[in-house]
C-alpha cells in the first residue's frame, strides 16, 4: 500500500539500534518462561452489541451486532455471534452507521489559516503532480480529533490552490485518503494517492489585487487569451508526460532522466488515477470534460456549482461530481436563493453521481449539516446519508473498502444517539480501522476545564 | 457593441430583475388587509411557553393575541399552519449585509465619526436571502479595523423598501469597538507606500481607546459648561466647536450609545471592561467573544452580553482556542448570550447554529432558541419590541415546516410588522416567470447588439481600440471564481472577517 519507505543509512542505524534494544528487552530473564511473551501481531477482536444498524447495504437492522478484527468487519447482523474474547461495547439504545467520509478537505495540512507557518496545503509553481498530501499530513493536528468527534472517520486530504493573491497553481498534487486515527501517517493511510487535483482556470475578468486592495478589471479578450494559453500549457504538459511514459515503458533506463513530475502523471495517463478537477462555472466544467475526453483520462469534477447547466454532458459521460458545501451563496444574485441547498437533489433527479464535501478545514465537522440541508430541500434521506458515506467511496473507487457496514470492509463506524444529520445528535463512540477511537478533543477538554472554574 | 454599452445594458437588466423581485414583495405586502390570523400551528413564543395547535392574531403590524384560539375578525387573512411551527423572527446580532461598498473605514484608529446608516443599500440581494432564512432584524456593524470603529445600524429586513425604511425605529444608538488581531492589523499588509497604522499591539489598542475617552471627557466638559451657562440664562455663551469624532463617545459616556466590541481573547475582554469601569460606561456586548468562556463570570458581573459563533475556529491565532461550548458556558454563568452570523450565508441558518448548543454543553430547546431571538433583542435594547411572540410586540415571525431547531426546518413564510415579506411558495412560483423575463431581456439585448453592430463598425477603428472590452462576458462570468474553501474561510483568513 505504501511504497514510499526509503531506508536511508541513517534510518538503518536507528532501526538496528531499536532492534537491538528490543532484543535485549525481549530476552527472558533467568527463570522466566518465553511463552509469556504476547505476540504483537495478534489484534484484539472488538464487537458492538445491540445497536440499531443502518448499514446502507440493506434494510436497517433493528438490533444487531458488529464484530471486527484486524481492521475489518468480520461479522454483522441481528444474529452475528460475538466471540468470547471480544472487547464488547453495549450499544443498547444507540445507532450504528458507517463513519462519514469527507471527500475533500485539508485535514492535517493546515492548523491556523492566517499563520503561514502552519499551512502546508499549497505550493508554488503551476505543475506539481509529484506532490502528495499524505507526505505533509500532521497526525497530531488538533483538527483531526475535532473532526473525528463529529463522526467523520476518514477524509480525502488534498492540496489546495495557492493562497490569497498567489499565482495559484494548476496541477496541485495528489490527494490522499486517510483514516482520522493513528499515531503516524502510515497507520492512517487508506490510499496514498486517490486523485490528481487540478484547479481549472477560470475566465475571470475581475480579480482582486492584494497590492492595492482593490478589484481590477481586465478586458475579456485578454482574459480569454490567458485562459487559452493555460489550457495549451496543460495540453503540452500531458503530451510531455505521454512521451515520458513511452520512454519509461519502452525504453531502457539509460535513455531517459528520471523526472518526478512526469513520472507522477503516468497513473493518470493509464487511467488508474482520476483527475479531480476543481471547476465551478459551467464553462470550466465543460472545458474540463472536453479536455479529459481528448486526453482519455478519468475525471471527477470538484465543487461544481454550475453542474446543473452541464447536466446532459455529465450524464452522457457518466462523470461524477464532488459538490462543495450546500451552505453557500451564489455569486449570481438572480439565482434562486436556495440554489446550493437544492443542488444535490437536482443532480440526483438528473441522474448524476455526486458526493458532498466540505472543501475546507474549519467547517469539516459541518459535513452532516451540509447533507442535512440538502435533505431539507428535497434530497431523500437515504441519499443524504450516502452523499457523505457511500457515494464518495464509490466515486473514488474505494467502495470495496468503505462506505457501508458490510463484512470485509474497513471497520469505520460511528455510534450515535440518533439521526446523524440532525444538529443535536451526539456521536457517542467511534471505531476507526477496527479499533475504538476517542471522541475526546481540544474543545471538549477546554470545556471541561473551564466548566470547573471555581 | 462596446463594453460600456454592454455594462449599461447589464445594469438595466440587473435592475429589472431586482425590480421584479421587489414588485413581487410589494404585491405580497399589498395583499394583506392588516389583519392576519395564523392558526393550528405549534406556536413557540420563547418567553411564554409553547402552544400546541395555537393561533396568532396580527393587527396593524403588531401581535394582537396569542393563544389556543384567537378572534378571527371578518376580512382577516387566515393562514392554516397545520403541522407548522411559528417562532419569533430571527435576530442577527452581527451582520454586514445591505452595506454599499466596504464596511471598514480603516485609515484611522478611531473612526467613530462614520456611520453604516449613511451607506445602506436596500437592493442588496443578501437582504432577501437572509429574510428567506427567517432573519427579520439585523445589527449591521462597521468593520473591525479600528479599536473604536464606526456607528452601526440596526435594520429590519423590509425587502423592497427604500434605505430609510430599513432602519429599526427607536432603537438605542450603537457603535463598534474592536480588540485584538484586526485593529492591530496582524493579518493585513498596508498597500505599498502606505505606512503601518498605530496600534500594532493589544497595549496600543487599549491606549487608543483610553486616549479617545480622555479626549471625550474633556470635550464633554466644555459642552456641559456651555449648557450650564445657557440654562442659567447666559446669552453670551459661545457653543464649543462640534467634534464629530467625539460626539458619539460622549453619547457612550451618557449611556445613549451602546458599545458592541469585537473581541477574541479573554485578556482583552477583561481589559475593556476595566477601562469601561474606569470611565463609567458599559460594554453592552462582546461580539465573537470566542474566549468568553474564560471570563464569563467577569462578563456577567459587568453586565456584558456575549454574541458568538456556533462552531467556527482556527482561522487565526486568536480563534485557536475557540470552542463550540462557548455559548453554553457563558449562559450557565449568567451571561446573556446570542449566536450571530457575521456573514450573509451563515445568517440563513442561525436557527441551526443555535441548535448546536444543545449538543455542545446541553442547553435546553428554549435556551437554544433564545440565542437567536429574545437574547439578541435584549443585547440590542429592542426586547420590548421584538424577540418573542407576545401581545403588543411587533409581528415579526417565521413559519417553519419542521421544528425550528431541526436541520430539516425550512422557513415557509416570514412576516415583518405583520406583512408577509417572504413566502417560499410565491418565490418558487415566481422563478419560471423571472426566467422567462430574463430570457426575453437577453434576446432583446442580442437583437439590439446586432442592430448596433453595423453603425459602430462605421465609426472607425480608433474608438474600438480605446475600448478593448468588446465581447465582454455576461456579468456572471465576471465574478471572481469562488475559492476552493467556503467563502467564510476566505473572509477570515484575509479580507478580514469583521
Amino acid at each position: 500500500m505504501h511504497r514510499d519507505h526509503k531506508y536511508t543509512p541513517k534510518n538503518y542505524l536507528a532501526i538496528l539500534a531499536a532492534l537491538a534494544l528490543a532484543a535485549l528487552v525481549a530476552l527472558p530473564a533467568p527463570g522466566q518462561e518465553k511463552s509469556k511473551e504476547k505476540p504483537r501481531a495478534a489484534e484484539k477482536t472488538y464487537a458492538i452489541r445491540g445497536a440499531a444498524i443502518t448499514s446502507l447495504a440493506g434494510p436497517t437492522i433493528k438490533k444487531g451486532n458488529i464484530v471486527m478484527r484486524d481492521g475489518r468487519i468480520v461479522d454483522i447482523g441481528a444474529d452475528a455471534a460475538i466471540p468470547a474474547d471480544a472487547e464488547v461495547l453495549d450499544a443498547d439504545g444507540l445507532e450504528a452507521f458507517p463513519g462519514m467520509f469527507d471527500a475533500l478537505d485539508q485535514a492535517g495540512l493546515q492548523e491556523i489559516g492566517a499563520v503561514a507557518a502552519t499551512v502546508d496545503a499549497h505550493e508554488l509553481g503551476e505543475f506539481n503532480p509529484q506532490l502528495v498530501a499524505a507526505v505533509a499530513v500532521h497526525p497530531a493536528s488538533e483538527h483531526i480529533p475535532v473532526i473525528r468527534a463529529a463522526g467523520i472517520t476518514h477524509v480525502v486530504s488534498a492540496p489546495e490552490a495557492g493562497g490569497f493573491g498567489g499565482g495559484g497553481g494548476f496541477i496541485l498534487g495528489q490527494a490522499s485518503v486517510i483514516n482520522l486515527a493513528g499515531w503516524t501517517i502510515q497507520e492512517m493511510l487508506v490510499r496514498r494517492s486517490a486523485a490528481m487535483v487540478v484547479d481549472w482556470p477560470g475566465l475571470n475578468t475581475r480579480t482582486f489585487d492584494f497590492a492595492t486592495f482593490s478589484v481590477k478589471e481586465k478586458p475579456f479578450a485578454d482574459v480569454k487569451k490567458e485562459y487559452d494559453k493555460k489550457v495549451q500549457e496543460l495540453t503540452d504538459f500531458f503530451d510531455e508526460a505521454r512521451h515520458y511514459q513511452q520512454a519509461v515503458e519502452k525504453g531502457s533506463a539509460q535513455n531517459y532522466v528520471r523526472d518526478l513530475k512526469l513520472e507522477a502523471m503516468i497513473p493518470v495517463l493509464k487511467g488508474e488515477l482520476p483527475l479531480l478537477v476543481l471547476a465551478n462555472r459551467a464553462h470550466e466544467i465543460r472545458s474540463a470534460v472536453e479536455f479529459c475526453d481528448k486526453q482519455k483520462v478519468r475525471l471527477i469534477v470538484g465543487f461544481a456549482g454550475e453542474a446543473m447547466k452541464e447536466r446532459d454532458l455529465l450524464k452522457s459521460k457518466n462523470i461524477p461530481v464532488i459538490l462543495g458545501p450546500t451552505m453557500r451563496l451564489s455569486p449570481d444574485e438572480d439565482d434562486p436563493y436556495d440554489k446550493f441547498f437544492t443542488l444535490p437533489s437536482d443532480l440526483q433527479k438528473a441522474g448524476i453521481r455526486f458526493a458532498i464535501a466540505s472543501f475546507g478545514l474549519e467547517f469539516v465537522r459541518r459535513l452532516p449539516q451540509q447533507a442535512g440541508n440538502a435533505v431539507a430541500y428535497g434530497l431523500s434521506y437515504d441519499d443524504g446519508l450516502k452523499a457523505i458515506t457511500l457515494y464518495p467511496a464509490q466515486i473514488l473507487g474505494l467502495d470495496k473498502d468503505l462506505g457501508t457496514l458490510e463484512k470485509g470492509k474497513i471497520a469505520n463506524i460511528m455510534i450515535t444517539n440518533g439521526d446523524p444529520l440532525e444538529l443535536r445528535t451526539e456521536v457517542k463512540y467511534l471505531y476507526i480501522n477496527g479499533k475504538p477511537a476517542s471522541t475526546d478533543n481540544k474543545h471538549r477538554q477546554l470545556y471541561e476545564k473551564y466548566s470547573k472554574r471555581p | 457593441m462596446n463594453s460600456q454599452k454592454r455594462r449599461r445594458t447589464l445594469l438595466i437588466l440587473g435592475m429589472a430583475i431586482c425590480l421584479l423581485i421587489a414588485l413581487g414583495a410589494a404585491r405580497a405586502a399589498a395583499q394583506d388587509s392588516g389583519v392576519t390570523v395564523i392558526k393550528n400551528a405549534t406556536v413557540i413564543t420563547v418567553t411564554k411557553g409553547t402552544i400546541e395547535h395555537g393561533s396568532i392574531l396580527i393587527r396593524d403590524g403588531k401581535i394582537a393575541e396569542v393563544g389556543k384560539s384567537v378572534k378571527e375578525p371578518a376580512g382577516a387573512t387566515v393562514i392554516d399552519a397545520t403541522g407548522m411551527f411559528v417562532t419569533p423572527g430571527i435576530i442577527d446580532c452581527h451582520s454586514h449585509i445591505a452595506v454599499e461598498g466596504g464596511v471598514n473605514e480603516g485609515s484611522v484608529a478611531v473612526s467613530s465619526m462614520v456611520s453604516v446608516g449613511d451607506v445602506l443599500n436596500p437592493d442588496d440581494v443578501e437582504i432577501y436571502r437572509d429574510l428567506a432564512g427567517g432573519v427579520t432584524v439585523a445589527h449591521v456593524l462597521h468593520g473591525s479595523a479600528n479599536p473604536i470603529g464606526g456607528q452601526n445600524q440596526l435594520i429590519k429586513l423590509r425587502w423592497g423598501k427604500p434605505a430609510s425604511d430599513l432602519k429599526f425605529e427607536g432603537a438605542p444608538l450603537s457603535i463598534k469597538f474592536a480588540l485584538g488581531e484586526n485593529p492591530k492589523r496582524s493579518n493585513f499588509q498596508p498597500p505599498p507606500g502606505i505606512p503601518q497604522r498605530y496600534p500594532e499591539s493589544r497595549m496600543g489598542v487599549m491606549d487608543v481607546i483610553r486616549q479617545a475617552f480622555v479626549d471625550a471627557r474633556e470635550y464633554k466638559k466644555t459642552w456641559d459648561e456651555y449648557n450650564r451657562r445657557v440654562a442659567a440664562g447666559d446669552k453670551t455663551a459661545i457653543p464649543p466647536r462640534r467634534n464629530l469624532k467625539l460626539d458619539p463617545l460622549v453619547e457612550i459616556l451618557e449611556g445613549k450609545r451602546w458599545v458592541h466590541s469585537h473581541s477574541y481573547r479573554a485578556d482583552e475582554i477583561l481589559q475593556l471592561m476595566l477601562l469601561a469601569d474606569e470611565f463609567g460606561f458599559h460594554v453592552h456586548t462582546f461580539q465573537h467573544v470566542l474566549e468568553g468562556y474564560r471570563v464569563a463570570d467577569e462578563m456577567a458581573k459587568h453586565g456584558a452580553g456575549g454574541s458568538t459563533f456556533s462552531d467556527w475556529w482556527a482561522y487565526k491565532v486568536e480563534a485557536y482556542e475557540a470552542i463550540p461550548y462557548n455559548a453554553t458556558i457563558m449562559t450557565r454563568r449568567g451571561v446573556i448570550v446570542s449566536i450571530n452570523s457575521d456573514d450573509a450565508e451563515e445568517a440563513r441558518h442561525l436557527n441551526q447554529e443555535a441548535a448546536k448548543s444543545m449538543k455542545y454543553g446541553g442547553l435546553t430547546e428554549n435556551e437554544a432558541l433564545r440565542l437567536v431571538t429574545i437574547n439578541p433583542a435584549i443585547q440590542l435594547g429592542i426586547d420590548k419590541r421584538v424577540g418573542s411572540l407576545e401581545t403588543g410586540k411587533d409581528a415579526d415571525l417565521v413559519i417553519y415546516n419542521h421544528p425550528p431547531l431541526s436541520v430539516y426546518a425550512v422557513p415557509q413564510k416570514v412576516f415583518i410588522d405583520g406583512h408577509l415579506y417572504f413566502d417560499r411558495e410565491k418565490d418558487l412560483a415566481m422563478r419560471a416567470d423571472n426566467e422567462k423575463e430574463r430570457q426575453a431581456l437577453v434576446e432583446k439585448e442580442k437583437k439590439a447588439a446586432e442592430a448596433e453592430k453595423k453603425p459602430e463598425e462605421g465609426k472607425g477603428k480608433a474608438g474600438a481600440e480605446k475600448k478593448p472590452g468588446a465581447g465582454a462576458p455576461p456579468s456572471k462570468e465576471a465574478q471572481p471564481k469562488p475559492p476552493v474553501k467556503p467563502p467564510q474561510d476566505a473572509t477570515a483568513a484575509s479580507a478580514g472577517h469583521e
